[in-house]
């Protein structure tokens, strides 16, 4: 607090004082929530990339004999505020930038930084997005500036739908979504995937609520009884999952539920026991997964306060980062990207690659469903709610990529 | 014939949820002329103290302690903060209880965390009430209404037949008048402004292991109550009562419904341009945005609400 | 004769202030050279814009309104479009004339929003301005057409051959010398307004509606005109939004920006012209600045607020003119040494404050980030939340505090209110 404290004051007094010498480390900037409604995500995900920064990057030599550190700033939620943060983050010298939490921040983000970079090509930023999963981003609106380390939406419905080919159980789907960008999206590739893939799958419901508004999910559970739906594909995340799979539970509807979110934080504690065995997640990563290999960090990490190890990556982003930089001997941005591009790692969950014509990572990904701790293929709960999650099905790396629309203006 | 009864039920757990919530907003404002914003904040204390008091010694102590701790709070609040702010006026009063619901969730965020916390459903009220024709009713909607119901009766009780109530009564209408008499007026502001903030408190510790206990469950119902106070009238409590019930079953029904915008303008007879934005929406979307709806026509046909007695 | 020039010192005061705020805005962003500042400065400048708009409604109609970021986005969001479009035409319109569009997109929303709203005032009107910034603010997620969705709008304000005296728009400094002379122009015309019979009518309209309507004046349609105004400079503040950010999502029209202006209104103080001035730039520190330092701005600031609610319900603006009276009246000068004397436990009692709240927080928040066990960062020193040391030296600071405030404050309190009386006499 003090280091920022004088970090505010040097800039009040002067910025001159920012120069070579400031950049005696590598700094990155995390902006995300760390107050107001979203700040248990920002929390953990700073928790995430501090740890990674120390212990996968820092105690192995770090970069180049310099320390990676992670500084926090606080967007509050809010695109604009995002913006505004950035602008301090560039003031005290940060040159790398990266946010997650929601897409709206992660626009204003790209959109800030295109500009900023055109106009001061000799002070040049990277964005780095760890979880905002709009396609767009590595679709119609990629940018050379931004890489995305989390699997889009559409690749991850991808994922579901390929699992939906093999489960013949499936015959009925509901589709129930937030109405914003991301319910769109996630509606709008499951109607168009599963009539492709699954022509006998019918589906019986496609549903849009406004995001956060609603408070008793039952009407919807009774027009999805009612629909006679066995399954039901939702982009719904926070509360908006957790009081449906409640709601579900209470009048007894016996339907599948595939979601984006149900292992985020917070959502395990607050679904409980509700989601046994019918909640799924898509997922780069879950305590379950064989073979296990960040397992002891894992356990190490969920032990200091500030919530569980629920994704592999961050530990991806930060390590991947740091290699860049290594080998291509530079802290410069622009280097640092283009030793990024075309980049193959060994992560957590497997073999990762970041793709050159959009700068979307494709990895591992993990379907799961929610089962009692104790089972078969679950060895671990999440959260303390004596429920795990149990891998049903893993799609490959290869299998995860989608095309791209991309075209790319290059510096 | 299902989904009508099912419905139907649901609209009115969710409507008498609203009226524990609305019920001491109204009384608070008949009372003192004050909308209490921070009311909301009150339901979510509630919902924390019960969490509290059942993670040390169980649901049911927890069910009558936490409304009775949160009507203390309220009362001190009321005596060491809103009555300074009174003698500034109505202005200063809104915007003192528009400053608290910001300190009350922030102060619930520092002693409880950001997440959700586990409150859960007691074991006893976990479990299936009846099954109507395929769908389970749970035992738990079935006691929130028990309590809704109960509370309603026992406040009419109150406010009727009990001489605390007469005087509340008289003092809502002819406050000069009930103080030359000699009673404390202050004191019995002090006392509604405490009951109801309990009611709300106890609002929350039926609502918050039904719903989801976390700290943005106040903003998340804040502003519908006050949609329902402003349509069943300002100030009446048969007019929360009916208002809440409303709009619990406008919101249920409006989910159910699948016709689209376009066709309810076809109802009337208005054809609208096919494809723009507004013929693509149906009903189901726009469910929560209902009562906004509601409660702007109804201000601006009938600005005392359903069965409110003045205006403003 | 005293007062006489005493009113003449008040105009060539007002004249000097005018200037005096026109040079402090041109003089800082020189001083400190800095980008951060430069932004800082930026939203300082469109906020000061809104909350004098808002103040438009609560300060002079006395209108409690609870959904004034409706025409503050749509002035955004319209602006937004225009500056696409004339990206697009290649830049047959500068930049520099967008907050026009802001400002009639503004108008728009309020001549048809304000029909409805302005019918009634008091809470009836304050419940429908609240609908009314739901019912948009949801909208706005529902027609992506038009709101861009959850991404929102973005476009780029650097059209080349749109460049206006040789501002190409595309550095921060530029764009600040766009917002300060709108800044004026609105804060000049908004002042002007005050003085017309119309800003008369609005403030006999807000003291007392029925003698109003008595002399021959429709409240409704005052209420309505100065709505419509109010509307279109939210408007101007919202383009130089979009223009300055050069992006406008929904959160520009919900209710957490209704809200912030509110909050900034009053905290500066509505009885005043300036006082919004001084609430919009001391909220915007606050935000921005110390959300910047501390986790725990939201606490401070909610304090904060509560704390101008009970103490100085005529915001900041307030207890700067009651200094100004004594000043006129030649009795401050006594009230200096009661000021330093009590300045001392003031700051006592608030570091006490401090130091507990930013310990409870570095305990708490957070799930208990660090939760006491090892040495705990906090306001720069390495404290052991555990043991009860720091603790209890922090409530032994604010316990001090307090108890040399009371002993001071009875004292100052009572100089206090022998200047008062004398002022007040003075004035009868």
């Amino acid at each position: 607090m003090k280091k920022k404290f004088i970090q505010h004051l040097a800039l009040a007094a002067s910025a001159l004082m920012i120069s070579g010498s400031a950049l005696a480390q590598v700094k990155i900037a995390f902006i995300d929530p760390l107050s107001g409604h979203f700040a248990n995500i920002g929390e953990n995900a700073l928790k995430g990339f501090t740890e990674a920064a120390d212990i996968l990057v820092n105690q192995k030599g770090g970069i180049m004999g310099q320390k990676l550190e992670i500084v926090g700033f606080d967007n509050k939620g809010s695109p604009k505020e995002s913006q505004i943060q950035l602008k301090a983050a560039i003031d005290q010298g940060f040159r790398f930038v990266t946010q997650g939490a929601g897409s709206g921040a992660a626009h204003a983000l790209v959109d800030a930084i295109n500009k900023w970079n055109a106009r001061n090509p000799d002070k040049t930023v990277l964005y780095f997005n760890w979880a905002a999963v709009d396609p767009t981003l590595t679709n119609e609106q990629c940018s050379f500036w931004h890489f995305r380390f989390d699997a889009n939406s559409a690749m991850k419905m991808e994922a579901i739908t390929n699992y939906m080919v093999t489960d013949k159980k499936i015959k009925k789907v509901f589709i129930l979504g937030q109405d914003y960008a991301h319910g769109h999206q996630v509606a709008k590739a499951a109607t168009e995937m599963l009539a492709a893939k699954r022509k006998d799958v019918k589906i019986v419901g496609n549903d849009l609520h406004p995001i956060g508004r609603v408070k008793d999910f039952a009407p919807y559970v009774a027009k999805i009884k009612a629909s006679g739906a066995d399954t039901v594909i939702t982009g719904n995340w926070g509360n908006d999952l957790s009081l449906l799979i409640k709601a579900a539970k209470d009048s007894g509807l016996k339907a599948r539920f595939f979601t984006f979110y149900g292992g985020a934080i917070g959502s395990p504690a607050a679904i409980g026991a509700a989601g046994e065995n019918s909640v799924y997640q898509i997922s780069d990563w879950h305590m379950n997964i064989q073979p296990n290999k960040a397992e002891q960090y894992a356990l190490d990490f969920n032990k200091k306060p500030g919530g569980e190890m629920s994704v592999a990556r961050v530990n991806t982003a930060v390590t991947m980062i740091a290699q860049a930089m290594n080998k291509a001997k530079s802290t410069d941005p622009k280097t640092v990207a283009l030793a990024l591009e075309d980049m193959r790692f060994d992560a957590d969950n497997g073999e990762v690659w970041m793709r050159k014509s959009d700068h979307q990572l494709m990895q591992p990904l993990f379907l799961s469903v929610f089962s009692k701790k104790g089972s078969k293929g679950v060895k671990y709960e999440a959260e303390g709610t004596g429920y795990g999650w149990k891998t049903v099905a893993s799609i490959s790396q290869r299998d995860s990529q989608l095309p791209t629309s991309c075209i790319m203006e290059r510096p | 014939m299902e989904f009508v009864v099912i419905s139907l039920l649901n609209g009115i757990t969710y409507g008498l949820l609203l009226f524990m919530l609305s019920s001491g907003l109204t009384l608070i404002f008949s009372m003192m002329g004050v909308l209490n914003f921070a009311h909301a904040g009150f339901y979510m204390l509630g919902a924390y103290f019960a969490y509290q008091i059942s993670s040390w010694v169980g649901f049911w102590p927890g069910l009558l302690v936490a409304p009775l701790l949160v009507g203390v709070v309220g009362a001190m609040i009321e005596r060491y903060g809103l009555r300074l702010a009174h003698k500034f006026g109505h202005v200063a009063e809104l915007l003192f209880t528009f400053g608290l619901a910001f300190l009350v969730e922030e102060v619930v965020r520092l002693i409880w965390g950001n997440s959700s916390v586990d409150y859960p459903i007691p074991a006893e009220l976990d479990g299936t009430l009846f099954t109507l024709f395929s769908t389970d009713f749970p035992i738990y909607k079935g006691f929130m209404m028990l309590i809704s119901v109960g509370m309603l009766v026992a406040l009419y009780g109150l406010l009727t037949r009990t001489r605390i109530g007469l005087i509340i009564q008289a003092a809502l209408t002819k406050p000069d008048m009930v103080e030359a008499l000699g009673h404390n007026v202050p004191r019995i502001f002090m006392l509604v402004f405490g009951g109801g903030t309990a009611l709300a408190g106890l609002a929350g510790v039926i609502g918050g292991n039904a719903f989801i206990t976390e700290p943005s469950m106040a903003a998340a119902v804040g502003s519908i109550v006050f949609v329902v106070v402003v349509v069943g009238g300002l100030g009446s409590l048969g007019g929360a009562f009916v208002a809440s019930l409303l709009i619990g079953c406008i919101q249920t029904f409006s989910v159910a419904l699948s016709i689209s915008v376009t066709d309810v303008f076809a109802l009337v007879g208005i054809a609208l341009p096919q494809g723009s934005q507004i013929s693509r929406l149906t009903i189901t979307q726009l469910a929560p945005v209902l009562p906004y709806i509601l409660m702007v026509g109804i201000l601006i046909f009938r600005p005392r609400g359903l069965m409110g007695a003045r205006e403003s | 004769m005293s007062s006489h020039i005493a009113e003449i010192f008040f105009r060539r005061s007002r004249l000097a202030l005018w200037g005096g705020g026109l040079a402090i805005a041109i003089v800082l962003p020189l001083l400190f050279k800095s980008g951060f500042v430069t932004s800082l400065l930026c939203q300082m400048g469109i906020m000061v814009i809104f909350a004098l708009s808002y103040n438009m409604l609560l300060g002079q109609t006395g209108l409690l309104s609870f959904g004034h970021a409706v025409y503050y986005g749509l002035g955004a969001f319209v602006s937004m479009h225009a500056m696409n479009l004339i990206g697009k035409s290649g830049g047959s319109v500068t930049i520099a004339l967008l907050p026009i569009v802001g400002a009639v997109a503004g108008l728009i929303g309020g001549v048809v929003l304000g029909y409805v709203t302005t019918k009634k005032a008091g809470t009836t009107f304050a419940m429908i301005s609240l609908g009314i910034g739901e019912l948009v603010a949801a909208s706005a997620l529902m027609f992506p057409g038009f709101f861009g969705g959850e991404g929102g709008i973005s476009g780029n304000r650097v059209i080349p051959k749109s460049s206006f005296l040789g501002m190409t728009w595309g550095p921060q400094m530029e764009v600040y010398w766009l917002i300060v002379a709108w800044a004026f122009i609105a804060a000049i015309a908004m002042f002007a307004l005050t003085q017309t019979p119309l800003g008369r009518m609005a403030n006999a309209v807000r003291d007392n509606p029925e003698r109003a309507e008595f002399v021959g004046y429709d409240t409704q349609r005052v209420r309505y005109l100065m709505l419509i105004l109010s509307g279109l400079f939210a408007g101007i503040a919202g383009s130089l939004n979009a223009i300055n950010y050069e992006i406008v999502t929904a959160e520009a029209l919900d209710s957490h920006t209704s809200g912030a202006v509110l909050l900034m209104t009053f905290v500066g103080g509505i009885g005043f012209f300036y006082g919004p001035i001084i609430g919009a730039i001391l909220v915007t520190i606050m935000q921005i600045v110390i959300g910047g330092l501390t986790k725990a701005w939201l606490m401070y600031f909610g304090l904060f607020f509560l704390f101008m609610v009970l103490m100085a319900p005529g915001g900041i603006a307030s207890v700067i003119a009651i200094q100004r009276n004594l000043w006129l009246a030649g009795l401050f000068g006594r009230m200096v040494p009661h000021y330093l004397a009590a300045a001392g436990p003031i700051l006592l009692t608030v570091a006490g404050l401090v130091g507990l709240i930013e310990m409870t927080y570095a305990l708490l928040a957070g799930e208990g980030v660090g939760a006491g066990d090892a040495a705990t960062e906090v306001l720069g020193a390495e404290l052991h939340l555990n043991s009860p040391g720091p603790w209890l030296a922090a409530l032994a600071i604010t316990l001090v505090g307090v108890v040399l405030l009371r002993w001071v404050g009875r004292r100052t309190g009572s100089a206090w209110n022998a200047a008062l009386a004398e002022l007040h006499g003075d004035k009868a």
